[in-house]
């Protein structure tokens, strides 16, 4: 055995020896099931195609142990993580933090609660631990083992105001993993707008790993935002499984902007016909930073449209990966398919991989999918600065304006304007 | 106009540069630039494609392709060469764009303003806000008739080439520079928006500041009448004069003044 296996192997013992969380009996047993799957897979190791260009050695050197205590974390600790203007549901170290949620605006058809609260809910059981495949992911199988609460969302018409689920870690004397879990479920004709927020205080050495499921029911529509805003010390690992009806319309925004590694797999099939999913996906990282994106849309009904468009945006010695996977399934006739990853490389020790990947067993479909990485405009930064802007301030700029495309397409103003102001200016310091 | 005794704003002496050509290695362009602009006068550089009049306001703005060789450039007191670019823009020199780049995701009024707020640091003066900035603006644009619609796009984002050119002048407007040069800013427009940006340049024009035209076409110089008329070949003036010198060009061409 290798050294590298080894510490890969002694990680994943230990993430291993979770706490056990008791659960009812319908869940004890996917629980069981899911520990059992976790033994059998494994920790990925650098041979695994999904994982071969994450380098998760940053991380492999840690023995994440299981959260024991609560910590006190007051409203004006994370007033800096507030979004104005919507319904609240906080969860701190992985426990549900009522006192810190605000659902007074969430409107009437909505529910939003902690997953255990609603233990014994119908639509919450026939629901959770379907669409996550617990079964081929070990981090997936893990989060199902051990995870103590979440987020449950129920949408019946129409939500008023966005839902932001904000999970805060903090900082502990060792190393702990966190396992963030959310399930949102449509209603068919329901529309609602869900941010889920991963911020950290203070530069604790945390795994967070987190699963989220979502089903739209036929003809329902969904604005998922994602925002990982995690502390550089921290690792972060989330999987997210979208499972679309008929009509249906699921547009999602994930933002990667923290972490000292974080990885998103986000796999959405369109399951009934004509529906629609738009992915925009966003890395802006520097230094020593891992983003690592991994998505798949399973295009399995007919006449179904996806629109994709990722980028990446690396400074400093960071490396950003893409992989986007699109697999038209037989029968999915008139599927209409369109992937675009664009880079920005801001260093000449930063690297990009991007793979899109197209696999269609149809005839009748229209695909395209195109790849670029670049670096600043010449042209551009030479404009700015003979209008007196300084090289760094150009260059922060015309950074801002590349990740301003995807930014803008959130469809809630007070985050798109929290987001300009805070992480943007905040992750370009080093620029200036 | 030409004043007795007005402060000299640019010196060129000698001017040599040169810039890297793929599979030819370092091309001399400017081969001996003299020429000198004092406050209040306005000038024209004219010549054939290739004489090197753009390279001549690129390389007097800063751009990073072109190499200077020998000569100088004193602007205001201070050697022109050893500032950066953002520095030259700071001190009051201004280049009109022949081609103006297209920025998505940056707004035209956010980067006017970011700009305007970068030289009043500059001259140690206040700041403006959005809001103050905005009314500043409102009248700026009147200068050179634009839709206020244009200031919450990208800057120059699906402009036409007139739009375009008038933003150059608007910027020049806001950032009021003691220097601007244009650099084929006639090209591309047709009679109306070339009448627009003219009129805008003409308005701005002031006893403390001057403008320089680099242009193929006598066309402009009907609208903005030059004090001095200079030519250019092979990388140096051959000839200066008056207004009348670009009506002449205009009849006979450049030819008979080809550098020896």
């Amino acid at each position: 055995m290798t050294l590298e296996s080894a510490t890969r192997e002694q990680c994943f013992e230990q993430l291993l020896l979770g706490k056990a969380v008791k659960s009812a009996g319908w869940l004890e047993a996917i629980r069981d099931e899911a520990l059992a799957r976790a033994r059998d897979l494994k920790f990925p190791s650098e041979r695994h195609d999904d994982w071969r260009l994450t380098d998760l050695s940053a991380l492999l050197q840690h023995r994440f142990r299981p959260v024991d205590s609560s910590a006190s974390v007051s409203l004006a600790d994370i007033e800096k993580f507030l979004i104005p203007g919507t319904a609240r549901l906080v969860f701190v170290d992985g426990s549900h933090a009522p006192q810190l949620s605000d659902l007074t605006q969430a409107g009437n058809g909505v529910t939003v609660s902690s997953l255990v609260e609603r233990s014994g809910d119908a639509q919450l059981e026939s629901n959770f631990a379907r669409h996550a495949a617990y079964g081929q992911d070990a981090f997936a199988a893990l989060n199902t083992r051990f995870f103590e609460d979440g987020a449950y969302i129920h949408v019946a018409g129409e939500a008023t105001v966005p839902i932001h689920i904000l999970n805060v870690a903090t900082r502990r004397e060792t190393p702990s993993a966190l396992y963030p879990r959310v399930l949102v479920v449509m209603q068919a004709n329901s529309r609602a707008t869900v941010i889920e927020d991963y911020a950290g205080i203070g530069d604790g050495t945390t795994l967070t790993n987190a699963v989220t499921e979502v089903v739209l029911g036929d003809h329902s529509q969904l604005q998922h935002v994602r925002v990982q805003r995690e502390e550089q010390s921290a690792f972060h690992i989330g999987h997210c499984a979208v499972d679309a009806a008929g009509g249906s319309v699921y547009t999602s925004t994930a933002l990667a902007f923290g972490a000292r590694i974080s990885r998103l797999d986000l796999h959405a099939t369109q399951r009934g016909e004509g529906a629609e999913v738009m992915l925009n996906g966003l890395a802006l990282i520097s230094g020593r930073q891992i983003a690592d994106t991994h998505t798949r849309i399973d295009h399995a009904a007919p006449r179904c449209k996806s629109h994709q468009l990722h980028k990446c945006i690396a400074d400093g010695s960071a490396h950003a990966i893409f992989s986007g996977k699109i697999i038209v399934h037989e029968g999915a006739a008139g599927t209409d398919a369109v992937q675009s990853s664009r880079n920005l490389l801001l260093s000449g020790k930063a690297r990009i991989d991007t793979q899109p990947q197209l696999e269609i067993f149809n005839d009748d479909v229209s695909c395209k999918h195109g790849a670029t990485v670049g670096q600043i405009d010449a042209d551009a930064l030479f404009f700015l600065k003979s209008r007196g802007l300084t090289e760094a301030r150009a260059r922060n700029l015309l950074t801002h304006a590349f990740a301003a495309e995807i930014i803008e397409k959130i469809a809630v103003p007070s985050l798109v304007e929290l987001l300009g102001r805070t992480i943007l200016d905040e992750s370009m310091k080093g620029a200036a | 106009m030409i004043k007795a005794g007005s402060k000299t704003l640019l010196e060129v002496k000698n001017l040599h540069a040169a810039v890297q050509v793929d599979g030819a290695g370092s091309v001399e362009i400017l081969k001996g630039v003299d020429f000198t602009i004092r406050a209040g006068e306005v000038h024209a550089i004219m010549g054939i494609n290739g004489s090197g009049k753009s390279t001549l306001s690129k390389v007097l703005a800063g751009h990073p392709d072109y190499t200077v060789t020998g000569g100088s450039a004193t602007f205001e007191g201070s050697d022109l060469f050893t500032l950066e670019p953002e520095a030259r823009a700071r001190a009051g020199l201004f280049l009109a764009f022949q081609y103006p780049v297209e920025i998505p995701g940056v707004s035209n009024s956010a980067l006017l303003r970011l700009a305007y707020n970068t030289l009043q640091n500059e001259r140690g003066l206040e700041e403006l806000d959005p809001l103050e900035f905005d009314d500043l603006l409102q009248e700026k644009i009147k200068v050179v008739e634009m839709d206020p619609r244009y200031l919450s796009r990208g800057v120059n984002e699906g402009f036409s080439g007139g739009e375009k050119k008038r933003n150059e002048i608007l910027q020049m407007a806001v950032l009021e520079p003691k220097l601007a040069i244009l650099d084929e800013t006639d090209s591309g427009l047709d009679i109306d928006a070339l009448r627009i940006v003219a009129s805008g340049v003409n308005q701005l024009l002031t006893p403390d500041n001057a403008v320089v035209m680099v242009t193929h076409y006598q066309r402009l110089l009907n609208y903005i009448v030059p004090d001095y008329v200079h030519v250019m070949s092979a990388g140096r003036i051959v000839k200066t004069g008056g207004k009348e010198l670009a009506l002449e060009l205009e009849e006979r061409g450049y030819d008979w003044l080809k550098a020896a």
